[in-house]
């Protein structure tokens, strides 16, 4: 027993040692920054007016809290802030349902004999690996009214009278376009993650209950779904983190507009922070928008019980 | 068995669908660069090439320095990966085979850390980077690149060395083979596959990233492509056939990538908690 400890001991020793270079650059790029940037965020500094910093305590989060119930003229950047976050909070819930449910329907085709399946599987990552620039620049091609296939599409078949410009006309039309964007790109990865889980479900269930007289339907809902949760759910936190932090996406393809209407919490940030220069302000938006991200990964693994340990590292092919 | 054609069908239909799903974009992608400043913006527009302008993909790389941008972004994500599987795969290895104390703590600190938002980091690492003048450096792009494919890595790779049995490193360390050869002689041969497929995602991660990139480099020579892509977008003018060609240009290595290395791609996406 006490050798056992010992051994333990001297391997923990070793491990570390064999860790700190990786524990060293996590420190000094990820954790120190973070703790800066909560340090900033206690301060007013508007470098693109003057260099000082003036002490104000937790100011920027009580006026992000009072924009949330008295909306205030003066400060207009914690409306900004909440509609920013409402924006990003429905296009998470909204894209990654949609990626979830198509993603899974064609996971449960892909899982079908057929000819030429490999090359299917293997098409389904190139949404994926192409930059969220390039796509997102692709889209805006196509939804435009200048040129755009869309338009063009929609108008033959006799959805549309006029050309729209979908992402510059109303907030509702450039935010399903946002949502049609990314859902083009990310259900692909949803699809493949989804198959790999379903790959992994004993076919002796479903000739049980075959035997058992079972529906399709039914054996969807009791054997499909309820072994699928791990993965799924797995699959399920990190599309909502990204979706959540996305970026690109409404950068390239709106740039915020119309009237904020697709402005994400990043982008926003970036804006207040970069653009305006306003760094004090900048890094309590990014403190919260921190605090939404460990919120939503706690929600999953604590609240819906999704284990992002445990279905990893079982196929190595 | 007469009903059967009615499912083929149905199934074949459904395949269809997504791959034109997919596919059409692309096409409509590959059109777009082909075409004139006076075919661009024409309603109804052509579906195919009329007049294939190939000199358009002369243009981006004579007029827009393309060939500058895939040459930063080639250095940044190829250093950005050297830097993350050399020194991830030591926190790897401590992780997949000692027995230590805290290490689901350090793995979950580290699978935390893959989840941050980007700009938590900017404002700190902007002052930090301008103090010591690696703005508009490669170095500028590399560092912060770290904190998402560091994580990444480390959580690929402990995947992949946990399949290797404990025997083969114990029996090598009997022979009194210290830890780093066990690794270097055992483990990096057995588990290349998976340092491959570590090395392809963080690759295209890094590749692929804009934030970053929009923030730590203001130098239109040392832009990285995503952001040169960027720079059409945001105007009333946009040169989309040059957009347009620019990015088939960009994406055309990676599906070729995708084609030749999907075997380790899925491997490497199922096994670690990757993003996109």
């Amino acid at each position: 027993m006490k050798k056992r400890y010992s051994r333990e001991k001297q391997e923990t020793r070793m491990g570390l040692f064999f860790l700190l270079p990786s524990l060293i650059v996590i420190v000094l790029i990820t954790f120190l920054p973070i703790g800066q940037t909560f340090f900033r965020s206690l301060f007013r500094w508007d470098i693109k007016f003057e260099s000082r910093q003036y002490f104000t305590g937790l100011s920027n989060y009580t006026a992000i809290f009072q924009g949330l119930f008295s909306p205030d003229e003066a400060l207009s950047w914690t409306v900004s802030f909440w509609n920013s976050a409402w924006v990003t909070f429905l296009f998470t819930i909204i894209a990654v349902l949609i990626e979830t449910v198509v993603g899974l329907l064609i996971a449960l085709i892909i899982n079908r004999e057929f000819r030429g399946r490999g090359l299917v599987r293997t098409a389904t990552l190139i949404p994926w690996a192409i930059p969220t620039v390039a796509s997102a620049q692709m889209w805006r091609m196509m939804f435009s009214s200048q040129g755009g296939v869309i338009n063009d599409l929609a108008k033959r078949l006799g959805f549309i009278t006029e050309y729209v410009n979908f992402l510059g006309d109303s907030t509702t039309t450039a935010f399903w376009s946002m949502v049609t964007a990314d859902a083009w790109k990310t259900i692909p990865f949803m699809a493949l993650l989804l198959l790999a889980g379903l790959q992994t479900i004993p076919l002796q269930l479903y000739e049980a209950a075959r035997v058992d007289g079972a529906s399709k339907w039914r054996q969807f809902f009791s054997i499909t779904l309820p072994m699928l949760k791990p993965s799924l759910l797995v699959a399920l936190i990190f599309r909502t983190l990204d979706t959540f932090k996305a970026f690109d996406i409404a950068q390239v393809l709106t740039g915020g507009g119309p009237a904020s209407g697709t402005e994400l919490l990043s982008l926003f940030n970036y804006k207040l922070m970069i653009q305006q220069g306003q760094h004090g302000r900048g890094s309590a938006v990014a403190i919260m928008l921190f605090i939404f991200t460990m919120l939503i990964a706690f929600f999953f693994i604590k609240v819906l019980g999704a284990d992002p340990y445990a279905s990893k590292g079982k196929e190595l092919k | 068995m007469r009903k059967r054609w009615i499912p083929r069908l149905l199934l074949t239909l459904a395949v269809l669908v997504i791959i034109v799903f997919m596919f059409f974009p692309f096409y409509w992608l590959f059109i777009m660069s082909l075409k004139g400043d006076l075919d661009l913006y024409k309603m109804p527009p052509d579906w195919i090439a009329k007049n294939p302008r190939w000199d358009n993909y002369k243009t981006i790389f004579t007029d827009h320095n393309l060939g500058q941008n895939l040459q930063n972004s080639f250095i940044i994500a190829f250093s950005t990966t050297l830097i993350s599987v050399l020194i991830g795969s030591w926190a790897a290895y401590a992780l997949a085979k000692f027995r230590m104390r805290f290490k689901s703590l350090i793995l979950g600190v580290i699978l935390a850390v893959s989840m941050f938002p980007g700009i938590v980091v900017v404002s700190p690492l902007y002052m930090q980077f301008s103090d010591l003048k690696i703005i508009n450096t490669y170095w500028a792009l590399i560092l912060p690149y770290l904190t998402f494919s560091l994580p990444m890595t480390i959580w690929i790779l402990q995947s992949f060395f946990k399949q290797i049995p404990d025997a083969l490193t114990e029996a090598a360390v009997i022979d009194g083979a210290g830890p780093m050869r066990a690794l270097f002689q055992i483990i990096f041969p057995l588990a290349a596959p998976g340092i491959f497929t570590a090395f392809i995602l963080t690759f295209i991660g890094a590749w692929n990233e804009l934030l970053f990139a929009s923030i730590f480099i203001t130098d239109y020579r040392k832009f990285t492509v995503p952001r040169a892509l960027t720079l059409f977008s945001g105007q009333y003018t946009s040169s989309w056939q040059l957009i347009a060609a620019a990015s088939v240009v960009i994406t055309l290595p990676l599906i070729v990538m995708v084609l030749l290395l999907q075997k380790w791609i899925v491997a490497g996406l199922t096994a670690g908690g990757v993003k996109d």
